[in-house]
This record gives C-alpha cells, sequence and structure tokens, in this order.
C-alpha cells in the first residue's frame, strides 16, 4: 500500500467577521497518499484558499484534525509548526511574494537560511540547482524586479523546491500567467509529479484539472466530487501543440 | 537558526536602505559625539584645574575679612576690615603648625615708564609669599625684611610688566617706575608662569612690601587677606584650628559670636574648583544623554515604520519557515546595528570634535577609554530597548495575515 502524507478528518474552519460567523470549511475529510497529483477546485469564496493555509500549516481548523506524515499537527506548538513547514511543506504563492531588491538565488535560499543543518557553500548548491530545475540557470542573479511574471512565478517554485518538501502547494500558481507561461509551468509540475512529489494545486481553471492525476471540487467549504483522472493529459504535448507567437 | 545567518539578513535588509539607515543613525551619532566631547572638555578642564592647584602647594590656607559670604547678603566696609597687621604677626609667631606667612594688600593702577605704561596690579606681601605661591626671581633679588620694616619703594615685576615697559630689552633691574604718583625701583624680575587654566595672565603683575602698599600706595590700616603655608598637607586642619583661635583672640569676640574671618585651604579651594567643573561637565553630559535618547527614540520610530512596511516580508519569512523568536532577532539585530555602529561613527566624530576645540580653542581636553566604552554600551543597551517594542510586534504577527497586508 502507498504511504499516506495528509489526512483530513471533518476539518472544520470558522471565521469571527464581527458579530457574524463565517463558515469557510465545514467538515472536510480526505486523504491523500504519496506521489498524487491533486488539483482543487471550487467557486470564488468555496474555501480553497483557506483549505490550502491548513494543509500549510499555516493556519489552524477550529476543529478536526490533521494529520501530516502521521502526525497531528493540532497538537504542535507554533514553533513546531514553523519548523514543520520548514522541512517538509514548500508553498507556493499565488501572487509569487517574493523579497524585493534580492536575487533570485538569495529568494530561493531563503527557507534553507532557517535550517541550521546547512552551510553557505550547501544553500548556494542547492539553490542554484533549484533554480536549474525550473529553467532559470541563466538568470541566478537577476533581482526580483528584474523578472517578468513567469520567471517570478518560476523562482516562487524553485524556492517551494529547494527544501525537498514532502508536499507542494500551490495556490493559483498559474493565475496571473498567459495561457503558453501557464503551461510551461504546467509542464513544470508534471516533472516534478513524475519524479515522485505529491502535488496539491489550486486552480479556477477546470482544464488544468484534465493533466493531475485527482481533482476534488469545493463548494461553500464541503467536498462536492472527488475523483481519479484515469487520462492524464501531457502538458508538453499541449505546449507544443500551442500556436507559435509571431513577433 | 543561528546568529551568523541573522545578522545576515538583518544586514541585508539595511544595506537595502542605506540612506534611510543613516538618517537614524544620525541622532545617535550626535548623542555620542556630543557626550565624547563634553566629557573631553569637562575632564580636561578638570585635570588642568588639578595640576595648578598641585602646582601652588597644597598646603596653603587663606584667611580673608569678614565673616563667610551668604547668598547675596553685602558686607560693609567695616566688615572687610578685621584683619590687622598683628594678626598675621601672632599666627606667624605663635601657631606651630604654619611655617610661611604673608599679608596680602593689593592695589591696582598704571605703571608708568619713560613714554610707556601699563595697566597693572600691585600686592603688598612679604618674602614667604613668592615661596607660597610658588614665584620665583630671575633676575636681580626680592626686596629685603629691612625694605619691609622701612616701608622702601621698591618692588619685584612680572615679564607681561617688564616687556612692556621695557620693549627695547634693557635691564629693569635697578630702574625705577611709577606706580600711580609712587616711584618704585625695581629689584628683581620674575621667571614666567604663563596663563592659568582660566585663561589669566599670571605675570601681569609686581610684588612690593606690604608695608609700602599699605602707608604710602593705599593709605590703609588693616589687610585683605593672609596667605599661610601649614607645616605638610595633613597638618592644614590643626592649623586652621590654630589660627581660628589667634584671629578670635585677637579679635576679642565672646564665645558665641561668629567668626569676622573666613579661612579656607587649598583642599577647600581645590574641591571646590573641580566640584564646579564636574558639575558643569554632568550638565553637559547629561544634554548629551538626553540627545542619545532622542537618538533612540528615532531608532524605535524607524524600526516601527520598517515592521509595518515589512508585513508581507515578515509573514512569507514565517510561512516558509521562520520562528517567532527568528523574527524577533532579526529586528533586534538590525536596531542594535543601527545604533551602535551610530556609536562608532559618533565616537570618532567626538573625538574629532574634541581636537578642533583644542586646537582652534587651545582649550585642555582629556579622552577617557571609560567614556568610550560606556557610549558604546549604553547604545547597544538603546538599540535594544527602543528596537525591542517594533521587535516584538513583527514576532508576534500572524503569518496569514501578515501575507494577507495591503
Ligand atoms: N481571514 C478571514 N477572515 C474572515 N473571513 C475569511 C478569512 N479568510 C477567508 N474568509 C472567508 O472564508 C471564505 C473562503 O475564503 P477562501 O479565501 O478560502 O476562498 P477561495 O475559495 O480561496 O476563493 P478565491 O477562489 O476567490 O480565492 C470566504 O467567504 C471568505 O470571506
Ligand atoms: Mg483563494
Amino acid at each position: 500500500m502507498e504511504k499516506e502524507v495528509i489526512r483530513l478528518e471533518n476539518i472544520k474552519r470558522d471565521f469571527k467577521v464581527g458579530s457574524e460567523v463565517v463558515h469557510a470549511l465545514r467538515g472536510i475529510s480526505f486523504s491523500i497518499t504519496e506521489g498524487e497529483f491533486v488539483t482543487i477546485m471550487g467557486t470564488s469564496g468555496s474555501g480553497k484558499s483557506t483549505l490550502l493555509n491548513t494543509l500549510g500549516c499555516l493556519d489552524t481548523p477550529t476543529s478536526g484534525e490533521y494529520y501530516l506524515d502521521g502526525v497531528s499537527v493540532r497538537s504542535m506548538n507554533k514553533d513546531q509548526r514553523a519548523t514543520l513547514r520548514n522541512r517538509k511543506i514548500g508553498f507556493v504563492f499565488q501572487n509569487y511574494n517574493l523579497l524585493a531588491k534580492t536575487t533570485a538565488i538569495e529568494n530561493v535560499e531563503l527557507p534553507l537560511l532557517y535550517n541550521p543543518k546547512y552551510s553557505k557553500k550547501e544553500r548556494q548548491e542547492m539553490a542554484v540547482e533549484a533554480l536549474k530545475a525550473v529553467g532559470l540557470g541563466d538568470r541566478l542573479e537577476h533581482k526580483s524586479n528584474q523578472m517578468s511574471g513567469g520567471q517570478m512565478q518560476r523562482v516562487a517554485i524553485a524556492r517551494a523546491l529547494v527544501n525537498n518538501p514532502a508536499v507542494i502547494l500551490a495556490d493559483e500558481a498559474t493565475g496571473n500567467l498567459d495561457t503558453r507561461t501557464s503551461f510551461e509551468v504546467l509542464v513544470l509540475f508534471q516533472k516534478l509529479h513524475s519524479e515522485g512529489r505529491t502535488i496539491i494545486f489550486v486552480t479556477h481553471n477546470p482544464e488544468i484539472a484534465s493533466y493531475s492525476t485527482r481533482t476534488i471540487t469545493l463548494r461553500d467549504g464541503k467536498v462536492t466530487s472527488d475523483e481519479y483522472n484515469h487520462n492524464v493529459l501531457d502538458a508538453a504535448e499541449a505546449l507544443s501543440a500551442l500556436p507559435v507567437e509571431k513577433d | 537558526m543561528n546568529f551568523a545567518n541573522l545578522f545576515r539578513i538583518a544586514l541585508k535588509a539595511l544595506s537595502n536602505n542605506k540612506f534611510r539607515g543613516f538618517l537614524t543613525m544620525l541622532g545617535i551619532i550626535i548623542g555620542v559625539g556630543s557626550v565624547i566631547t563634553m566629557l573631553a572638555i569637562g575632564q580636561g578642564s578638570k585635570k588642568s584645574i588639578q595640576a595648578e592647584i598641585s602646582e601652588m602647594g597644597s598646603n596653603m590656607i587663606m584667611i580673608s575679612p569678614g565673616a563667610e559670604r551668604r547668598g547675596g547678603v553685602r558686607m560693609s566696609a567695616e566688615d572687610m576690615q578685621t584683619l590687622k597687621v598683628k594678626d598675621f604677626e601672632d599666627i606667624l609667631n605663635n601657631c606651630k603648625y604654619i611655617t610661611l606667612a604673608s599679608p596680602t594688600v593689593n592695589a591696582s593702577g598704571q605703571a608708568v615708564y619713560g613714554a610707556n605704561n601699563t595697566p597693572t596690579s600691585v600686592t603688598g606681601v612679604t618674602r614667604d609669599y613668592l615661596d607660597i605661591r610658588g614665584y620665583k626671581v630671575k633676575d636681580g633679588d626680592i626686596f629685603s625684611d629691612q625694605d619691609i620694616h622701612t616701608s622702601a619703594k621698591v618692588c619685584v615685576v612680572g615679564k607681561t610688566v617688564v616687556d612692556e615697559l621695557f620693549p627695547d630689552g634693557e635691564s629693569p633691574v635697578g630702574k625705577v617706575i611709577r606706580f600711580g604718583s609712587i616711584p618704585l625701583r625695581i629689584v628683581g624680575v620674575l621667571e614666567s608662569k604663563g596663563t592659568n587654566s582660566m585663561g589669566q595672565d599670571q605675570d601681569n603683575l609686581m610684588f612690593a612690601p606690604y608695608t609700602t602698599v599699605m602707608k604710602r600706595i593705599q593709605a590703609v590700616t588693616y589687610l585683605q587677606g593672609i596667605t599661610c603655608s601649614a607645616l605638610s598637607e595633613e597638618y592644614t586642619d590643626k592649623a586652621i584650628e590654630e589660627i581660628t583661635a589667634v584671629l578670635r583672640d585677637n579679635h576679642k569676640l565672646k564665645d558665641d559670636a561668629a567668626d569676622d574671618f573666613n579661612i579656607r585651604s587649598q583642599q577647600e579651594l581645590s574641591s571646590m574648583m573641580t566640584s564646579t567643573s564636574d558639575m558643569m561637565s554632568t550638565l553637559l553630559a547629561a544634554v548629551a544623554a538626553i540627545s542619545l535618547i532622542v537618538g533612540g527614540i528615532g531608532i524605535m520610530n524607524i524600526m516601527y515604520v520598517s515592521v509595518t512596511e515589512r508585513t508581507r516580508e515578515i509573514g512569507l519569512r514565517m510561512s516558509i519557515g521562520a520562528k517567532s523568536r527568528d523574527i524577533l532577532a532579526q529586528f533586534l539585530i538590525e536596531a542594535t546595528l543601527l545604533s551602535v555602529v551610530g556609536g562608532l561613527i559618533g565616537v570618532l566624530a567626538g573625538i574629532i570634535a574634541a581636537y578642533v576645540v583644542k586646537v582652534l580653542l587651545s582649550y585642555p581636553i582629556a579622552i577617557s577609554t571609560g567614556s568610550i566604552i560606556l557610549s558604546f554600551a549604553v547604545c547597544t543597551v538603546i538599540g535594544i530597548f527602543f528596537g525591542w517594542y517594533p521587535a516584538r510586534k513583527a514576532s508576534n504577527l500572524d503569518p496569514i495575515e501578515a501575507l494577507r497586508y495591503e
């Protein structure tokens, strides 16, 4: 049997806004095994980001249990969760969240700075490797404001990869990109998946779901469908089939 | 997370905003710089006063007429005439702890020789006075006891007076000058003592037998003061007791009457003068310390702004694994770096300013390592103290909310 990486048991998350209570998640249960590529879909406000933050140990559920690699996250304190984020999770943010005036290499090695295990030299090597993996081997010293949106997105992905995480979480990683660049990013994720990584990918775009192995759909904080995709499309093929833009 | 990494992060953050960092440091630079300069000036003048006083001899005792001066109470002319020649003679002859004594009677006026004249003063004394005050005769000799006895019209002159009256370099010894209407024959010239710490010329003076000044120049029967020298420093208190007894007896004061004279020892004078300069340097340092605190508040202000500005950065760092204490340490190190680097520049600026004061105003200065170490310690404390609140605020942020911050 394949190893279970994530297990959610009746996760609820309530937000208090003034005197009202918003139920962002209303009892979510599922598990994800190692090596799955899961897309999470749903209308705006259905709770996708809230779910992803919970999975990323950034947010604590109001009730329910979350096991990451078999460990209950609820029982951990703030510092332990920070360490967990640092070692087991790679988060790709929708709006990149790169540090300004900072080179690609420095942005990517950031998670390693908070792990005393690595020396300066190791950090450099790992950052360069991650940037090469996302195809930015020639942009190492470029600062974040000297790069295109697609390049920044790839730096953000490299940063999520650099610590060799158990799970990569991406929130609308293609949301701001044009079709071609979206497919380039998708190719990258498929490559990571083929290397055996577990990926959870939040998106609005139903087309993207057909490139993943499983699709979970949310509505009003509940899971409405959870389907395995037996006919995974190849993003690289789709990319080469795209009409070449003439300049 | 190790310290070296945090240090690197803080340094990077500061170098992203160099000019702002410099402006923030300016407060600390000015604060530390002025503390160092003020202390250097205060210590310098204290040291030179002490040196001067110890040169005068540490066992000097000065007696002046009239009760101890208090507040703005004016003393009548009569109160100032209580010291007589007999008092001086009794002190010299009957006080066994006193080795030297001289009356003092002072007159100011014009000294004239030929076409030259100069404003100066003549002090009537005995030969002891020159020993007590450390004056030495360079050319010629001092007047004799016989001269004192006969109120002889002779004098010893200081270098400034010589320079003014004999600009051509002729030997003044033996020449007769006039002080007011009184002709005085110069019997000796004093060795130069230069200026004292107050900037007074110590060579613009003349000494004459006290009898001459009393009878021929001032026409008075009382003394302006008596200057004595005790056997040694440890006997000054005993000597003062003796003098008090002699003077009270001479002045026929009743037991409950206050002294109609005032005795001050060299030690008292020295501690009085240094305490004035101590107070001055404390005041100056206090003013400077306030500017240091203002500088600290400047750091707090900038760190506070910086935390707000960098809320998203803080959220990001936390979301990729920074613990609260990593964030706290990062901002504390930033604040401390600002204040310590500011302090370093301030120390250099302070030393330079002190030397400028020394060279341009020829003011004595003394830079103590103590004040430099103290400034550094204070800077570190200020950085941590004023950096604490903003750093604390940063470390308490919630990662998701910080990431959402616009
Ligand atoms: N910090 C918060 N405080 C209050 N309510 C919140 C907070 N975060 C989310 N919500 C509410 O929870 C619900 C789910 O929000 P969430 O951001 O998870 O939606 P989403 O599915 O990611 O939407 P989108 O596709 O537009 O990004 C929304 O109704 C939102 O208003
Ligand atoms: Mg969202």
